[in-house]
């Protein structure tokens, strides 16, 4: 017990962090929100612009708000996160993979 | 009023149950007036049950794991005497209904009740020990862990005299085990013993990787971590990665067996075999989370009855690393018959056949440790010995199996049933063996008894290889698993031999249970005095034999791999001159037992389909844990008084005769 409730040195933020973490956050929403409400026929370019947006936002969400950042006491919970990005990405994929195959060698039309 | 539940649940008509029905609640009726006029519920109360110390909550599990190991042996011996009986034409004695919930029964229990309440009672005792804390970072969670765990045990049991259990073998594949197939409550017990158990496993996991990481001893960095905790903290990770997929998965099989939802039915747009995709994508996760610590428990036992350092260390600890992610690409072997094309099963054959190498370096890593050092023939060693040719065996029949051509003549046959009983016997039961063999006196005070130990292993070892040699050959015959009757004499010479050997397991167990009253019996000649009765390497021993609820009076410094060998080669220092200082310690908490009794009657109630009963469950559950949050009296301090008698205690002991020293090379006993 005794050597580990010293420790209270935990990054919880400050106010300006939060909200540019919230601007930039609403900013990446807009962004993809209007290409689509601007656009006649939103093409294939469209929806790869929104992965894009979404993917920054989620960056922007762990460094803003859940403090990921590259210093040393943050390196436990990086790790933690890219080992868990790694094994959804394995279980979700392979799933998909398999499933499709599944699909067209037991399934034929 | 009391939903499904009536009179009928109970199967008056199968002698066999009734009979054994009967001999529990004579035993548990026996126990109990014990208990009441030993005087001793209050002891067990306040010293076992609201228990946070790690020790005590490890021994726990350990004992659970040993009592469900007999409930689970009783399952085979069953099955290997039906087959027998059955092959030839007869119907044996069990019918088919009841023997569809044995094999059921035998998997469930064997893996999720014996092999990992006996790893994770394993870790429980010996981590904080090994990283020099005081507790694990969570003790409330810990005790919680262990009574939800308890409840599964027990929703099974009860399941033997109320209604059924699941007939659908130990993985509930639908659409069987949908509402269409399996109208009855087998089912139901196993989803909620399943699930109910499994949050009380995350917890642990959580509990765990939150220790290894936050609480070791100052100058323990990762790579001074002694191998077993490095297994463990693997271990852990995998159950933090792997258990919520089959929590959600069996989560998905309750709404359509409950709520008439459709994920796993062959209609309406489920598809089953997503069922048996992601079940096994916790699956194989699951045999490494079983057996990595043995592992641990291998090296710590070689390095130490070798005396020697563990050979290649770091290739040890890599290996490890790689197993731990390799894990989670090689699911797919489980099901290769179920029809994905080539390349899918090529890429999961080769993952697995590659999975192989990591844990082929470690044969090679426990090898060497022990070549040109003075190998002691003691019990732990035998266990480890025995694991590794039984082992070696196990994962070159895993290795064919890994080829998806030979997959398709094996698959589901008796060959199969051999490869993971060879691997998870020959394995995790072997290795838990050595373990609590190698432990037993660090957590009790003394040693339990060799000659029985190395009589159990004996029994054990011909008794594994004579039940499950002939089914491997069994299957190359084309023996499938789980057959009630079958008319086929060339079969039944093996089936016999695998009968005898069966028999010659129930002798091992039997061993082990003698050893351990006599070693409870001759507990004065057999002690440990000394705390470092096998001239151990590790922190551990650094303590006295039993540890003290505090685990070290002072907290260890450490500046090398194997701490305590290097600190007897410098010359242990005179810590006892050192003021002693007041100790943080978490108090006792009564709340993990009633939040797990709550629960109980939750899984209950949802089996039965008594819904008022199961908000009951459920208001209580949360309730308690309300109030408990709320209780800021958790933790006190040891005074240092308490702290010197503790001390002094444990230095007068090292005056008295010990059973064995660290030079013994003769065991006694």
């Amino acid at each position: 017990m005794s050597h580990s409730n010293n420790d209270h040195n935990d990054n919880h933020g400050s106010v300006k962090q939060y909200v540019t973490g919230l601007i930039l956050s609403i900013i990446l929403t807009i962004i993809p929100f209007g290409m689509v409400m601007m656009m006649d026929d939103p093409g294939v370019g469209v929806i790869w612009a929104i992965y894009g947006f979404a993917i920054a936002q989620v960056f922007v969400q762990l460094y803003f708000f859940l403090h990921l950042d590259g210093s040393k006491e943050q390196s436990w919970n990086v790790m933690a996160m890219l080992f868990t990005v790694v094994i959804v990405a394995i279980v979700v994929g392979g799933s998909i993979w398999i499933m499709i195959e599944l699909n067209q060698n037991m399934m034929p039309i | 009023m009391l939903g499904k539940l009536t009179l009928e649940a109970i199967p008056y008509h199968e002698p066999i149950i009734m009979i054994v029905l009967a001999a529990v609640i004579l035993g548990g009726a026996a126990l109990v007036g014990f208990i009441t006029v030993k005087k001793k519920w209050a002891y067990l109360w306040n010293e076992w049950f609201t228990s946070v110390d790690h020790k005590k909550i490890g021994m726990m599990y350990i004992i659970v794991a040993l009592v469900m190991l007999i409930r689970g042996f009783s399952d085979a011996i069953m099955m290997r005497s039906q087959q027998m009986l059955a092959s030839s034409g007869g119907q044996g004695y069990l019918p088919p209904d009841h023997y569809d919930q044995i094999f059921t029964a035998h998997g469930v229990i064997m893996i999720f009740f014996v092999a990992m309440p006996l790893v994770i009672g394993l870790i429980n005792v010996v981590v904080p020990l090994q990283i020099g804390a005081r507790d694990v970072a969570f003790p409330f969670l810990n005790s919680l862990s262990f009574w939800l765990f308890v409840v599964g045990a027990l929703l099974v049991n009860i399941s033997l005299g109320l209604g059924e259990f699941a007939k659908t073998g130990w993985l509930a594949y639908p659409p069987l085990s949908g509402a269409n197939y399996s109208p009855g409550v087998g089912v139901d017990y196993w989803i909620w013993s399943l699930q109910i158990s499994g949050v009380g496993t995350l917890l642990t996991g959580v509990n765990f990787i939150a220790t290894i990481l936050k609480m070791r001893a100052p100058g323990m960095s990762l790579m001074k971590m002694p191998v077993f905790t490095w297994t463990a903290l693997c271990a852990n990770v995998l159950i933090v990665a792997a258990f919520p997929i089959l929590t959600a998965t069996i989560a998905m099989l309750t709404l359509d067996r409950y709520l008439d939802f459709h994920f796993f039915t062959n209609d309406l747009g489920g598809n089953m075999m997503m069922y048996v995709n992601l079940i096994w994508a916790w699956g194989h996760p699951e045999v490494y989370i079983l057996v990595l610590p043995v592992f641990g428990v291998f090296s710590e036992v070689i390095a130490t009855f070798s005396k020697k350092k563990l050979f290649g260390y770091t290739s040890l600890v890599w290996a490890t690393l790689v197993i731990t992610v390799l894990s989670f690409i090689v699911w797919l072997h489980h099901y290769f018959t179920m029809g994905a094309g080539a390349d899918v099963n090529a890429f999961f054959g080769i993952a697995t056949m590659i999975i192989s190498i990591p844990t082929g370096v470690k044969i090679f890593n426990w090898l060497f440790t022990m070549y040109r050092g003075r190998v002691e023939m003691t019990s732990p060693v035998l266990w480890t010995l025995g694991f590794i040719v039984t082992f070696t065996i196990g994962g070159m029949t895993g290795v064919l199996l890994a080829v998806p051509g030979a997959n398709y003549v094996l698959h589901n046959s008796l060959f199969l049933i051999a490869h993971f009983h060879n691997v998870i016997i020959g394995g995790v039961v072997f290795g838990a063996m050595a373990g609590i063999t190698y432990w037993f006196p660090k957590a009790t005070g003394f040693m339990l008894c060799e000659k029985w130990g190395k009589r159990s292993f004996w029994f054990w070892i011909t008794g594994f290889y004579l039940a499950f040699m002939p089914l491997y050959i069994l299957g190359f015959m084309g023996m499938t698993r789980r057959l009630q009757h079958v008319d086929n004499p060339l079969w039944v010479p093996y089936l016999v031999v695998a009968f005898i050997g069966a028999v010659l397991i129930l002798i091992g167990i039997a061993c082990t249970v003698i050893q351990i009253a006599v070693s409870i019996k001759n507990r004065k000649q057999l002690q440990d005095t000394t705390g470092d009765i096998w001239g151990g390497r590790t922190l551990e021993w650094s303590t006295t034999s039993p540890a003290p609820f505090y685990n070290f009076a002072h907290e260890p410094q450490v500046s090398e791999l194997d701490e305590f060998w290097e600190m007897k080669e410098r010359g242990i220092e005179q810590e006892a001159k050192k003021p002693y200082a007041p100790i943080h310690m978490p108090r006792n908490a009564a709340a993990g037992v009633i939040i797990s009794a709550f629960s109980l009657v939750f899984g209950f109630a949802l089996i039965w389909h008594i819904w008022w009963m199961a908000v009951v469950g459920l208001v209580g559950m949360i309730a308690t844990f309300i109030v408990r949050s709320f209780n800021y009296d958790i933790d006190y301090y040891v005074s240092v008084e308490e702290v010197e008698r503790v001390e002094r205690e444990g230095r007068e002991r090292r005056a008295l005769p010990s059973a064995r020293t660290p030079n013994d090379t003769v065991v006694q006993g």
